[in-house]
């Protein structure tokens, strides 16, 4: 196992967090530029939203990831991904606030009754907001055995935000279905080690 | 404070106050899933599809003079003129457009419907080598069943408002706007300008437009723009109006009946009930 603590993996992590920041620094970048094509507040909000998909999908493959390749410590980026899946899905939650309903609560109001794929989306980002203030060290020791519970909405929040992304879709599927089939085989690797688990203990 | 020649005829009557978009977002903010679902890309992939004056139309069905016609030809039995329309998406967002282009009336008087032809049908060129978003996906799929395929009833398709466009900005159409003719009907969702169209034909049975093929519930045949009836998924009642590339160049406004052109179109609709033919 590679050491966590050698300079080698915080250089590693350091690189990790400048990639993180990478979809940012450029949306920021290309909309200071008009480079966004025709409607640059509409790519910004969806591209926000898909890299918010993108880093939890990431951030539940890290742990699958160390039953594969050994010797990396891939868990030491779990949190820090969810972080940055939270991050992104609340500037796309802000985007849509700000741009799409302009401030209007009554608006949002409408749209969280009216359209279900956005009701979806809005649980999946309060969703994380716990989970992202409770993921220090400190919140850990603290919450104890309730951490982990609190802790496992991860999953029914990726499927929220699986949700969300296929349902705004309008026709074309063959996006939506390669990230539905990564969260099928995230969540279907945990399902099987759950069965497995209980039936070695029973 | 219009850079191409204002509309030769006011049909809206409403003097047009909407600011003119600019060329960059016209050409470059295109649905156009021949070539991808992207908006941004159709500008980049079409960049080697420039049909020229040889293009075939196949012009068939319930009329005395079927046949298939060159652009060349089609050319002449209109006037060219250039028109400045609104433009809304299904989506939600909105455009104003000068295009350039004849009314789609004189192909009508040209090939002489008769009584049975009740309605038109009209397609787009189908070659994956031109447009390779009609080639399937990783999974297998089609984005949409090809070819694109549009409709519109006789007396919508007469009617003045409906042009045959064959340019934008006073230049011929780039590939991504629907080189090298279009239909553009102004009071409708976009989807119903059908692009690049090779085939017209006058039916007495009501067409099934692609995207009432696909998603039966939430695009109808009509599809004209009503800010009262929503899309199952999102709001119609406002748009975001695109002016210009810039971040700030998107304004968010009311849409208005049947896009603003209801004193020119709505007598159409007379009696039809408007939420069930949506």
């Amino acid at each position: 196992m590679i050491p966590v603590n050698s300079i080698g993996f915080k250089i590693v992590k350091f690189l990790a967090h400048i990639l993180c920041w990478g979809p940012f620094g450029w949306l920021f970048y290309a909309a200071a530029n008009a480079q966004l094509g025709g409607d640059p507040q509409d790519e910004v909000l969806h591209q926000l939203g898909y890299w918010g998909m993108i880093f939890l999908l990431l951030s539940l493959t890290m742990t699958p990831l160390k039953k594969l390749i050994t010797g990396v410590p891939w868990v030491r980026f779990r949190r820090m991904l969810g972080l940055y899946g939270a991050f992104y899905g609340l500037l796309h939650l802000t985007m849509f606030v700000v741009f799409h309903l302009q401030f209007s609560f009554a608006a949002l109001w409408t749209e969280i009754v009216e359209r279900p794929y956005i009701t979806v989306g809005m649980l999946a980002i309060l969703g994380l907001i716990p989970l992202a203030v409770t993921s220090t060290k400190y919140s850990q020791r603290k919450l104890g055995k309730n951490w982990k519970k609190l802790h496992w909405l991860v999953y029914p929040i990726i499927v929220l935000v699986l949700t969300h992304y296929i349902w705004q879709s309008k026709s074309d599927l063959n996006g939506p279905f390669i990230y539905l089939s990564w969260m099928i085989v995230l969540l279907g690797m945990r399902l099987y080690s759950y069965y497995k688990n209980k039936n070695h203990f029973a | 404070t219009l850079p191409v020649g204002a509309t030769s005829q006011d049909l809206s009557g409403d003097g047009l106050k909407d600011e003119l978009s600019s060329e960059y977002v016209i050409t470059h903010h295109n649905n156009f899933y021949e070539f991808s679902t992207s908006k941004k890309k159709p500008a980049e992939m079409a960049k080697d599809f420039k049909p020229g004056k040889d293009w075939k139309v196949a012009i068939t069905g319930e009329i005395d003079k079927p046949g298939t016609y060159t652009l060349e030809d089609i050319l002449r039995w209109g006037q060219v003129e250039e028109r400045i329309y609104r433009f809304r998406c299904v989506e939600g967002w909105s455009m104003v457009i000068p295009w350039s282009g004849f009314e789609l009336n004189a192909i009508i008087n040209k090939v002489k419907p008769n009584s049975k032809a009740k309605y038109l049908e009209f397609k787009t060129l189908y070659d994956p080598k031109v447009f390779p978003g009609q080639k399937r996906g990783v999974f297998g799929m089609h984005t949409l069943p090809w070819p694109y395929t549009e409709g519109l009833t006789i007396e919508e398709a007469a009617h003045p408002l409906t042009l045959m466009a064959t340019g934008v900005y006073g230049k011929d159409l780039p590939g991504q706007n629907g080189a090298p003719l279009r239909l553009v009907v102004p009071w409708k969702y976009g989807f119903k300008s059908i692009k690049s169209i090779v085939s017209i034909h006058f039916t007495d049975k009501k067409p099934v437009s692609t995207w009432t093929d696909r998603l039966p519930n939430e695009y109808g045949f009509y599809a004209n723009v009503n800010p009262e009836v929503d899309h199952p998924r999102w709001s119609q009642a406002t748009e975001r109006r695109i002016t210009d590339e810039s971040f700030f160049g998107v304004k968010k406004i009311p849409t208005l009946m049947f896009n603003g052109y209801s004193d020119d179109v709505a007598y159409l609709y007379k009696g039809l009930d408007l939420r069930k033919n949506f």
